[in-house]
């Protein structure tokens, strides 16, 4: 995400008129393989909107404010899955955020510079891992732990709500640590990049009135870099919302609205994996068809307002020469 | 009462006294954030071992439940469908980010740097619905072919903001030698600046791959799953990580064990692959993007 200046060169101006036929060939065949990418944008939306129009038509508002999944007299609503999804994501925010903030200040400002680097290698390294193995790792060790923490809690805590039901491991609260767990890395290396980008006159200004560090940090600096760390939280949520194989292995995969942090549940992408290559009824396949649709609008929007919050940090230059 | 100048320093020992707190909740959260990695990687290795074996990597699965056998034809299927994603999607991630890097001054680039953002963010069981309805709803079989197509188009984003970060890293002063030597534009790219580049773009490219390798959800509708050996793209394949998904999610412990080997081994290739891209352009590539 280094920020290089442009070639100096004019291209424009030698494509006009001293370029020559090669050189204007390479600049539209790259230009060709460039622009696949909006297309499939584009095509995605409109496959999916093709696939979902039955559903859309048949139960309208509905398919998103009710709460049922009935294959048989072909009855659908997916409120138990944005239920799922929405309560796994944000919990997986809680647990993320603050260890992602604390370790990126760490990172970017009181670490030994040594220490720097390897230490920022190490937590990215968790995003390299694939889910699939976060999935294994899930059922197999995390389940068994949180089943203990779940009793435990139940016996300490009986009165409190969210701490109701069976104690199964598997859950939406399973869900929601896996999930912290595979956002931690994109919030804390977002988070330490933005920091990093705070001008040192900032700072600098801030300990010559004799601030500490942290009155330093906490006030010019986060400041400066607000808008740029809640891009970065935002970004993690995204990838929370559609996360899929490690999910779909500890959550249960149980279709109705959560009630406790106990309880299984279904999330979004959890709820295609599962039903997905299934769906043998049309309006059911269209109903997936659906979630796809409103999962991919959810995170296309959440995405564009993170880049736009981190960009106005980081690359302020490139928002305006886009204006 | 106590003194005048009490409170201020009173004052003065409570910034001092948030000041080291912070510096220890910080350290805490960093040490917070590092120990899933370690908690992973040694259950992972632990967990394999029992499996791993010579057997694991050159003998055919056996029935479900059933002691022995190995997993060569998922370890075959992932390197063909590596293969395939790597000749749909680094042709394009490549040249666009060929085009975004030399030509990307325009509204039209911005749109398409923006797309590319907004691509690398669809969830991926997404991406395997939209080859589904595109390749799989025709041909009436989950295929080796959609598998590659699917994990290609999630290739493409990566490889494209990669291989336009590196591009730009070569020198202007480069470009402009060989142009005032009379080279064309082509000439100067293909020569000059990708000679400079090549490198960090095979990087990126090997990123790349190391991250679609791990994944499951985009294969579930497209390439399928198979308990054969097989090399015919448009028949469905097997690929270790729904191998390792269905292992781990059916009850028998042969298989679990067998399942914490096939992670074992995409742990051990996505890293080996992630450290050498650090190494090779000194931090300059970033596996979180």
């Amino acid at each position: 995400m280094a920020s290089v200046s442009e070639p100096s060169y004019s291209l424009k101006r030698r494509g006009l008129f001293g370029a020559n036929f090669a050189d204007r060939i390479f600049r539209w065949g790259t230009f060709f393989f460039a622009i696949a990418v909006p297309i499939l944008i584009l095509l995605l939306v409109w496959i999916l909107s093709k696939g979902a129009r039955t559903s859309i038509v048949t139960f309208g508002g509905h398919f998103l404010s009710t709460s049922i999944w009935d294959v048989v007299h072909s009855k659908f609503g997916v409120l138990f899955a944005i239920a799922g999804t929405a309560l796994t994501s944000l919990l997986a925010l809680l647990l993320a955020v603050p260890v992602s903030l604390g370790a990126a200040l760490f990172l970017s400002e009181l670490a030994p510079r040594w220490m720097r680097s390897p230490l920022s290698f190490l937590i990215e390294l968790l995003a390299a891992v694939p889910s699939i193995v976060y999935g294994i790792w899930g059922i197999f060790i995390l389940v068994p732990v949180i089943k203990h923490v779940e009793v435990w809690l139940q016996i300490r805590f009986p009165f409190i709500p969210f701490f109701q039901g069976e104690t199964l491991g598997f859950g939406v609260i399973t869900a929601g640590v896996i999930l912290a767990i595979m956002i931690l890395p994109f919030i804390t290396s977002i988070s330490r990049e933005v920091i990093q980008a705070v001008p040192r006159a900032q700072r600098e200004a801030a300990l010559a009135l004799g601030a500490t560090q942290w009155e330093a940090l906490s006030g010019p600096v986060l400041r400066y870099a607000r808008s740029g760390i809640l891009g970065a939280i935002i970004l993690g949520l995204g990838r929370a919302l559609g996360e899929t194989m490690a999910v779909t292995m500890v959550i249960g995969n149980n279709n109705t609205i959560p009630l406790s942090l106990f309880s299984l549940g279904n999330t979004m992408p959890s709820l295609l994996a599962n039903e997905f290559a299934e769906a043998s009824d049309p309006l059911q396949l269209s109903a997936l068809y659906h979630v796809a649709l409103v999962l991919v609008i959810i995170t296309i929007i959440i995405n564009a307002v993170a880049r736009l919050m981190i960009w106005s940090v980081s690359k302020g230059e490139r928002l305006e020469v886009q204006e | 009462m106590t003194s005048r100048t009490s409170p201020s320093r009173w004052w003065h020992y409570k910034r001092r006294f948030a000041n080291i707190l912070m510096w220890v909740v910080a350290i805490l959260a960093t040490l917070i954030a590092v120990t899933p990695l370690v908690l992973v990687m040694y259950h992972v290795t632990v967990q394999a071992l029992p499996a791993l074996n010579w057997g694991f990597f050159t003998q055919m699965p056996k029935p479900i439940g059933e002691a022995g056998g190995g997993m060569l034809n998922a370890i075959v299927g992932t390197l063909i469908l590596i293969g395939l994603a790597g000749l749909f999607g680094l042709p394009f991630g490549i040249l666009g980010g060929i085009y975004l890097a030399e030509f990307g001054n325009n509204r039209p680039a911005n749109v398409i740097r923006f797309t590319a953002d907004v691509l690398a963010s669809v969830p991926s069981i997404v991406v395997g619905i939209l080859v589904y309805s595109l390749i799989v709803a025709h041909t009436k079989t989950f295929s080796a072919l959609a598998g590659g197509f699917a994990l290609g188009m999630m290739m493409i984003p990566t490889v494209t903001r990669t291989t336009e970060e590196i591009v730009r890293m070569v020198p202007v002063s480069q470009r402009e030698a060989a142009l005032s030597l009379g080279a064309s534009q082509v000439t100067t790219i293909f020569t000059v600046v990708m000679s400079a580049a090549r490198g960090g773009v095979i990087t990126g490219a090997l990123l790349a791959i190391a991250r679609v390798a791990g994944e499951t959800a985009p294969l579930m509708f497209t390439a399928g799953t198979s308990s054969f050996f097989s090399v015919n793209i448009k028949q469905p394949i097997a690929s270790l990580p729904m191998e390792i998904f269905l292992r781990a999610t059916a009850p028998y412990d042969v298989g679990h064990a067998q399942a914490w080997a096939g992670a074992f081994v995409l742990v051990v290739l996505v890293l080996i692959l992630s450290i050498a891209a650090r190494y090779a352009t000194r931090g300059r590539l970033r596996i979180v993007r």
